[in-house]
């Protein structure tokens, strides 16, 4: 596996780097809003790989609360923290896109204001297992993210059913796009989905690699040889 | 075209940004192994 990771870091590189001139030069310049269009070819794919990987974080939260397996409970814990990754980036592109085609940064528009939920509900989540030392924080987690995947077909399904400011799905939902668009779109987002992947796969191997030196360190400190007690202690214990 | 420039440099420095804190961390657990390592073999 070691040998197979660096061929597949290249390859992704080379399919991103052919995905960026996709975006940028190969697609078609957009007549309405013109070249800042191009923000859709890394905010729209950024999007779906966010919203793959909480449903991954999901599904392996439903596993890990049947069957109590730590690979389950590591497998939500990255996914959730890549996710949160990318979700991030469709926070900060959609303004940056917003702000010279709508003139504004930011409106408490349905789709947007679900998305800010979604990404501090997975916040939340980080949180939680980063600073809660209790044995059952992977349970609550756990918890916590069932209910959380909740709000992502409410983020997605949002635009089809409410009438919002944020344009309607321009793929499988009634829209036309140039074939031309399309192809530089599904690369984008095959090249995200391929990085996202090895960047959950390293997060994985170190977050098991922490758990192996957590638990050497725990058996160490039970196996130390204990240090003679004191007379003031005896007498404490004895009194 | 700045909005445009500014939204794909903000999404790789997001990128690279949690690159780095990943290679922060591996950094910093092999310093615990190594120190791990040391402590077992003085034994």
């Amino acid at each position: 596996m070691k040998r197979v990771f660096p061929i597949l870091a290249v390859l992704t590189g080379v399919l991103l780097s052919y995905a960026l001139y996709q975006a940028l030069v190969a697609a078609p310049t957009e007549q309405t809003m013109g070249d800042v269009q191009r923000i859709f070819y890394y905010h729209v794919p950024s999007a779906w790989t966010a919203f793959i990987l909480f449903f991954i974080n999901f599904f392996a939260s439903v596993a890990y609360l049947i069957w109590r397996n730590p690979k389950a409970d590591m497998v939500a814990l990255v996914t959730a923290e890549v996710g949160v990754v990318f979700c991030t980036v469709v926070l900060v592109t959609g303004p940056i896109w917003a702000r010279p085609v709508w003139g504004i940064w930011w409106t408490w528009d349905l789709r947007l204001t679900l998305t800010l939920v979604l990404w501090l509900i997975y916040v939340s989540y980080l949180v939680l297992r980063r600073f809660s030392s209790s044995g059952q924080t992977p349970l609550l987690a756990a918890v916590l993210a069932v209910f959380g995947a909740l709000d992502v077909p409410l983020v997605y399904f949002s635009i089809w059913f409410f009438r919002t400011q944020h344009p309607q799905p321009v793929v499988g939902g009634g829209g036309s796009l140039d074939p031309r668009m399309l192809h530089a779109l599904l690369i984008n987002w095959l090249a995200f989905s391929c990085f996202a992947a090895l960047v959950c796969w390293s997060r994985y191997r170190l977050e098991a690699l922490r758990r192996e030196v957590d638990e050497t360190m725990a058996l160490e400190a039970l196996l130390e040889p204990r240090a003679p007690q004191t007379k003031t202690s005896r007498s404490g214990i004895a009194g | 075209m700045n909005y445009l420039y500014a939204a794909y440099i903000a999404t790789w420095a997001i990128h690279i940004g949690y690159l780095s804190s990943l290679v922060r961390r591996y950094t910093r657990l092999r310093n615990e192994v190594a120190e791990l390592k040391t402590r077992v073999e003085e034994k």
